[in-house]
């Protein structure tokens, strides 16, 4: 590549490299992982500036509704013109160029699912406002992700429809200096693009990059192939060499690992507790198909160059946790936020009818209504109405009503272990903890629940209530002592959660234990089965997406606690020395991680 | 198989159609029309016998070609797995059917019963038909609800003044498949729109004193992710068959997709000529299929398997035992039988039970794995030839 008088991969030259393939296929999306600053402007300018001059770039704000991102009907204009007019989304508009998405970390599902589609199809189906239009729309997409941390990221369906994740975060200004490539290469390449071939050993050696490093969608290795090919023609090669496979592999599979390769020192992600095996994890160790000592290099050469540029923390991750966890429900924002004709926030309208409760919107009514004015009028019986100019007949079918996204309450689900191990001194420091809590959430308007685990299994003491003397009067009768069935109470309160979420509630589960399980699912003292069955149980409450805390109540902290803590994902506290208050507060922070239900779209 | 991504070939004819900033609907609606004549010839869909593995996938929608009564399939699973492009590919695949010329429903010529009633007025003075193709029609998310269901034609109100109904997406997918991609995001009134049509069958329509009723009868598929959101319990059991699908983890089928798929995009007029004779075969195929269907005979025993199978896994309602039997005849159907054996049920009871459990939060087997065993315990643990 020319004009290289930059450092040869700083995270700025990738990014610029990135910019630069972007610019040649834009069916290699970009997500960009940076604040707002002179350094993402300076990066965007560079897009810019590669991008044929004629492409339209268009930015989609964060709140697009359906007709401004898809289209819909124009109404000044067809009224004006009486005939229907269709007005184009900004989609339809950025046809031929790109579409800069703001604030991707918060885009919604559904404005995913709806570019996703238009993506797909290179095209726009519109089926609204009594229109049917198809409209052409190839676009590329830059997707701004301002996101703090693994959990804000724009959504799975952008993710792996976007060849660069490129994370700007520590690149300074004074990196962004100095270009590598100008727009007539770019140009140059783009035309030279349609001829550039890919061996079977170059397109080998990248889906088996891919599928070491874990990463599942096909998606992404037919994007990595189509880098590799952007970058081969920038070179000016009409083929895909080894350089720019591994180039391609390393922009793009790289930030997407989720295993560290098989060969490596760090094999833990073997070991029974790992996540892989997990029966929904591919089996990566058995990968074989008979290579030639040649392809055999290439694959290596790829493979390393991949794995030498796992992202710092990414790498760590790896190493330590062994895989990266499949995204528990909490990730997905489905089912947080809902849908409802009554309370919440304002979030559109949909035509239905006046029942009671529904509350009219009455601008959209009266859109609904307008273009079919000179008709009424026409066929109106009323001579009278029939004149007059100024009155809008408005008919029950044109009735819309608002929707609204309604925030989910939160349950707290207390699993407490009241078996012997768990002192009964600490019994009643939980009990005390829980009526704390309870008088908080009768403000925050919040549901708590207690399951008691201990002997054989585990009792509902208390379903989800907001009633405080209910939960004083259950609190103060339970009872203490016995072993400790540690996986029946996860189950308990896994199925609990289960049904708390079904009623649209959002469950936190908290579990007061010391861990020392003795008590097997079966019902056994076996304390080696008791303490296996808990972690599968653990494991099983993770894959239900559940959100947890366990706080280990021991004199000194348990490691087996700390474990089954990790197995379900679950935040863990050490309290060897907690009072009522202190344990509040401590679920307090946790629940605060998810205010009302986590309702982390606007 | 799998494969996915972009589903149309870039370099299409009508992609010509550039648009203006501000588009006239009426240019732009025969555009369309003539765009749709165009898409059959020129828009070039994935072929379908170019889909790599995923074979539980294709074999759910070919009974569903086979036998519509089916009621439905659901493709839930991974995101890049080729779900979408599966459906797409499907309506290339269909043999074509015959319609009643300028019928805006695409009713059957021979089905008196099932038309509309201008087809059934006009039934006796004899009807003129034509082959038309099988409609796939996509349901995008973003759809309102005066398009699926059917409205006032806007343009004509507008211009003349007059009140004439425009069908909307349920008409067009009458006799043919009703595709929602991404069917756990669809909006929940459209939801309970489609389940209540597509049980009864027939769209009715009241609007601006226009009383619109039509046959709508259309198989229901729908794919998602289920990271995304579940479907409603209701939905999950109107839907007669499900299909869990997952990217493929050989790196050799891999490295096949990303080639097909890679080729597919680069040149793919070429690529469906290359696959055009097998998709060729696999038409007659279900054409002999369905030619045999009616005589695949069910035997008592199979039945009686059909219903113990029900049982044992508590599935709620007679819906699943219908659909296993449906499913299963389809299945030797395809696979040129005369008679429904216990290989045809193994290989269709998970389609056809996997979404009707009840969901247990303590067993740690998948939905899948239960009907499994439950097969292996009632009928043996011998492979099935």
């Amino acid at each position: 590549m020319s004009g290289n008088d930059v450092a040869p991969t700083s995270a700025w030259t990738d990014a610029a490299l990135a910019a630069a393939a972007f610019a040649i296929d834009s069916r290699c999306g970009v997500v960009i992982k940076a604040c707002p600053g002179p350094v993402r402007d300076r990066w965007l300018a560079l897009v810019r500036s590669l991008l044929p001059a004629a492409a339209p770039v268009r930015r989609v704000p964060l709140h697009a509704t359906d007709g401004r991102l898809l289209g819909g009907l124009d109404l000044a204009a067809t009224l004006q013109a009486g005939r229907p007019v269709v007005e184009r989304g900004i989609l339809a508009e950025a046809d031929g160029g790109t579409v800069v998405l703001a604030m991707a970390e918060r885009m919604t599902l559904l404005a995913a699912a709806r570019l996703a589609a238009v993506l797909d199809n290179q095209e726009i189906v519109l089926e609204r406002d009594g229109l049917t239009v198809r409209m052409p729309a190839h676009v590329g997409v830059i997707a701004l992700d301002e996101g703090i941390g693994d959990e804000e990221r724009p959504p799975g369906a952008v993710l792996d429809r976007t060849a660069f994740h490129v994370d700007l975060g520590g690149v300074a200004l004074k990196d962004t200096e100095g270009r590598l490539h100008d727009s007539d290469e770019i140009a140059s390449a783009r035309v030279r693009l349609p001829r550039v071939q890919a061996s079977f050993d170059s397109v080998k050696a990248l889906c088996g990059t891919a599928l070491a490093l874990g990463i599942t969608s096909i998606r992404v290795s037919v994007l990595v192939l189509h880098a590799a090919r952007a970058l081969a023609a920038l070179a000016g090669r009409s083929h895909v060499a080894a350089d720019d496979a591994i180039s391609a592999a390393r922009l793009v599979l790289a930030p997407r690992a989720r295993v560290l390769p098989a060969g490596e020192p760090a094999r833990e992600y073997e070991s029974d507790d790992g996540p892989l095996s997990d029966e929904r994890r591919p089996e990566d160790a058995d990968i074989d198909v008979p290579t030639s000592a040649h392809d055999r290099d290439l694959d290596d050469i790829v493979l390393a160059a991949a794995r030498a540029t796992i992202p710092a923390d990414l790498l760590a991750q790896l190493q330590l946790g062994s895989a990266v966890r499949p995204p528990a429900m909490s990730q997905g924002h489905a089912g947080v936020a809902r849908f409802s004709a009554r309370r919440g926030r304002p979030v559109g309208a949909r035509s239905g009818e006046l029942r009671t409760g529904a509350r009219l919107d009455v601008i959209e009514t009266l859109r609904a209504a307008a273009p079919w004015q000179p008709l009424r009028r026409a066929s109106h019986d009323n001579q009278s109405l029939r004149k007059s100019e100024q009155s809008v007949i408005v008919r029950r079918e044109d009735f819309r009503v608002m929707r609204f996204k309604q925030r989910t309450g939160t349950t707290t689900i207390f699993a407490v272990d009241a078996s012997g191990s768990s002192a009964l001194h600490r019994l009643a420091e939980v009990k005390g903890a829980v009526e704390l809590l309870l008088a908080e959430c009768y403000v925050r308007r919040d549901q708590v629940a207690l399951l008691a685990f201990r002997g054989r299994g585990a009792d509902l003491l208390l379903p989800a209530t907001r009633s405080l003397v209910r939960a004083k009067r259950s609190l103060a009768g339970l009872p203490g002592g016995g072993g400790t069935p540690l996986a029946a109470g996860i189950d308990a309160a896994a199925a609990l959660a289960e049904a708390v979420w079904r009623r649209g509630q959002t469950p936190v589960v908290i579990f007061m234990t010391d861990g020392r399980a003795n008590v097997a699912a079966d019902g056994s003292t076996n304390r080696s089965r008791a303490q296996g069955d808990a972690l599968t149980s653990a494991r099983r409450l993770r894959a239900a997406g559940i959100t947890a805390m366990l706080i280990d109540t021991s004199m000194h902290t348990e490691p087996l606690a700390a474990r089954v803590a990790a197995e379900m994902d679950a935040q863990y506290l050490a309290l060897p020395h907690a009072d009522a208050i202190g344990l509040s507060r401590a679920v307090f922070s946790i629940a605060a991680l998810r205010p009302h239900g986590g309702v982390r779209q606007p | 198989m799998t494969e996915a991504i972009v589903d149309r070939a870039p370099d299409v004819a009508w992609f010509q159609f550039r648009l203006a900033p501000k588009i006239d609907a009426g240019f732009c609606k025969t555009a369309v029309e003539q765009g749709d004549v165009l898409r059959l010839n020129m828009t070039v869909v994935f072929p379908f016998s170019a889909i790599v593995g995923q074979d539980e996938m294709k074999l759910a929608l070919l009974i569903a070609a086979v036998d519509p009564t089916v009621g439905g399939v659901l493709i839930f699973g991974d995101r890049g797995s080729g779900k979408s492009t599966a459906v797409r590919a499907l309506a290339a695949l269909l043999p074509k059917m015959k319609v009643v010329d300028g019928c805006r429903y695409g009713c059957d010529p021979a089905d008196q019963i099932g038309a509309c009633t201008e087809c059934g007025a006009k039934a006796k003075d004899g009807l003129k038909s034509r082959l038309a193709p099988v409609p796939v029609v996509d349901l995008p998310l973003g759809a309102t609800e005066d398009r699926v269901v059917g409205a006032l034609d806007l343009e004509r109100a507008l211009s003349q003044g007059v009140k004439t109904f425009e069908p909307g997406l349920l008409a067009r997918a009458n006799r043919g498949f009703l595709y929602v991609d991404e069917v756990n995001l669809l909006e929940d009134h459209l939801v309970d729109l489609l389940l209540d049509v597509a049980a009864s069958g027939e769209n009715v329509v009241e609007r601006e004193g226009l009383s619109v009723r039509h046959p709508a009868r259309f198989v229901l598929v729908g794919t998602g992710n289920p990271e995304e959101g579940e479907l409603r319990p209701q939905l999950l059991d109107r839907f007669g068959l499900s299909v869990e699908i997952r990217t493929p983890d050989d790196l050799k089928t891999r490295i096949e997709v990303v080639r097909r798929r890679d080729e597919f995009e680069r040149k793919p007029s070429e690529f469906a000529t290359t696959w055009e004779k097998e998709d060729a075969r696999l038409r007659r195929h279900i054409v002999s299929a369905r030619k045999r269907l009616a005589s695949v005979n069910l035997l008592e025993a199979s039945l009686e398997r059909t219903a113990r199978l029900c049982i044992a896994l508590g599935t709620d309602g007679l819906r699943g035992e219908l659909t296993l039997t449906r499913a299963a005849r389809a299945m030797a159907a395809l696979a040129g039988d005369r008679e429904v054996d216990d290989s045809h049920l193994r290989r269709v009871a998970p389609l056809a039970l996997r979404h009707r459990l009840r969901r247990n939060p303590l067993d740690d087997a998948g939905s899948t794995a239960r009907v499994e065993r439950a097969v292996a315990e009632l009928f043996g643990t011998g492979t099935s030839p």
